[in-house]
């Protein structure tokens, strides 16, 4: 409780992130130059050829779409038990991002499925659920949007982030109950060959931290904006 | 309990008298469900097919598209304040509106299915399971919908918003409410489907109250 406190000063906050935010970014562009060249030297997949290595963008991006919403839903959860103020920041700025890797997992997926299914879209249970999440996320942006007092939009916001969290394993078991032609996951039973999953991981660790910079990057202009916001609102009363 | 009931009541007389907005909404689901045949051709194979999913979505919109005036109008004249400050828990009350809706949408739109799955050729024979499948999803419908309703209060041109918000949540109450008419029709059991159903009524039922509290506290500050 004491380090939640500790965390809970903005103007630490930005102290911190300047430090830390260069050395992350290069961190990132290090790591995702490292799993690109990895992904691009990986051996073809024996049956699908060179589209398969669309996988090195469509898996990070999945992994990461549904990391954030967790992320997201955590922060929310503080935010409305603690007020914490940096927490509802937190969770604002990474949906943005969440629902940029979500249409990343869903444009790569689509590419993919062309040459592979041999049709952009089906309608198979990960593909749905991946689409209804794009659609949480974008239903969590729009309340930001609807309320203007950010006090009141960030609790009304945490209530739609919870409310999707508790719904997603619902509605994701439910699709594949639906329907299911997608291949189950292999990644983590170990039935990936490591010159795969190597390339894999590390292009996953490069995502991840990306979005860590990102987020990073985002809540100090948030916080940033709002002090703009209520500059402007004090020399408008003056 | 007997405030209870009374919000209940009260909620659905509103609903019915003059300007509440209930025949409009059954008239909304029986217009609509007639509007598929004409989209998509009077072809009885395809209409029989399709016809429980038609039924289902057509049924979500309805419950959706009413779930404005749960909590608006009371928030408008106040009395939502009043009913906020009264003995019975906000859980509660939101509670008994949730009920009331489903009284005065999901009940009817129920009743109606088999009258509607009739002229979509879906086969008699699995009338009773859809009815059953529609008491049982329905009150997700209204129940998970009183998030939304709460959340968009005091929105100014909530509306498209509050679909939003609560479309992608009604996703399994949808799924598994056409899958148990599905299996019925195909001479499966819907047991499953229909216990499924039933275990996402639970959920809904021991969370929504505490999450639409939450929403309406906010907008009541």
């Amino acid at each position: 409780m004491a380090n939640l406190h500790w965390l809970a000063n903005p103007g630490r906050f930005l102290r911190i992130a300047a430090v830390v935010l260069p050395w992350l970014a290069a961190a990132t562009a290090v790591l995702l130059a490292v799993g690109l060249w990895l992904a691009l030297r990986a051996p073809q997949d024996a049956t699908q050829g060179a589209p398969a290595k669309i996988m090195y963008m469509h898996v990070p991006s999945a992994i990461l779409s549904m990391t954030i919403f967790g992320a997201m839903a955590f922060a929310s959860a503080i935010a409305l038990i603690w007020r914490h103020p940096l927490a509802d920041i937190a969770a604002k700025a990474s949906a943005a991002i969440g629902a940029g890797f979500t249409a990343s997992c869903l444009i790569t997926g689509s590419l993919w499925g062309r040459p592979s299914w041999g049709t952009f879209w089906v309608w198979d249970a990960r593909l749905t659920s991946e689409l209804i999440l794009f659609f949480i996320y974008l239903g969590y942006i729009a309340i930001w949007q609807a309320i203007e007092d950010p006090q009141r939009a960030s609790r009304a916001a945490a209530i739609v982030a919870l409310a999707g969290s508790v719904n997603l394993p619902i509605i994701h078991y439910s699709v594949v109950w639906w329907n299911t032609l997608h291949q189950p996951p292999g990644l983590m039973q170990g039935r990936t060959d490591p010159s795969m999953a190597v390339p894999l991981l590390t292009l996953m660790g490069a995502f991840f931290l990306f979005y860590v910079t990102l987020l990073l990057w985002r809540m100090e202009r948030e916080i940033v904006g709002r002090k703009i916001r209520q500059f402007r609102l004090l020399r408008a009363q003056a | 309990m007997n405030v209870f009931g009374a919000i209940v009541a009260r909620d659905t007389r509103l609903a019915l008298r003059q300007g509440g907005g209930s025949y409009w909404t059954l008239l909304f689901f029986v217009l609509t469900v007639t509007m598929f045949p004409l989209g998509v051709g009077p072809d009885l194979a395809l209409l029989s097919r399709i016809g429980a999913g038609v039924l289902w979505v057509t049924a979500l919109l309805a419950a959706m598209l009413s779930l404005d005036r749960m909590f608006q109008a009371d928030f408008e004249d106040g009395s939502l304040e009043l009913l906020s400050l009264a003995p019975l828990p906000l859980e509660l009350t939101v509670l008994a509106k949730a009920a009331a809706h489903w009284l005065t949408t999901g009940l009817p739109v129920t009743v109606l299915a088999p009258l509607l799955a009739l002229m979509l050729a879906v086969d008699p024979a699995a009338f009773p399971v859809l009815m059953l499948a529609m008491l049982i999803g329905t009150p997700i419908l209204s129940l998970i919908g009183s998030i939304g309703a709460a959340l968009t209060v005091g929105i100014r041109r909530g509306g498209v918003l509050l679909s939003l918000l609560v479309m992608p949540l009604y996703v399994p109450a949808l799924i598994f409410g056409v899958l148990a008419v599905q299996a019925a029709l195909d001479g499966l059991t819907p047991r499953p489907h229909l216990l499924l159903l039933g275990a996402d009524f639970l959920v809904a039922l021991a969370i929504t109250p505490w999450l639409a509290a939450a929403a309406l506290r906010l907008n009541l500050e």
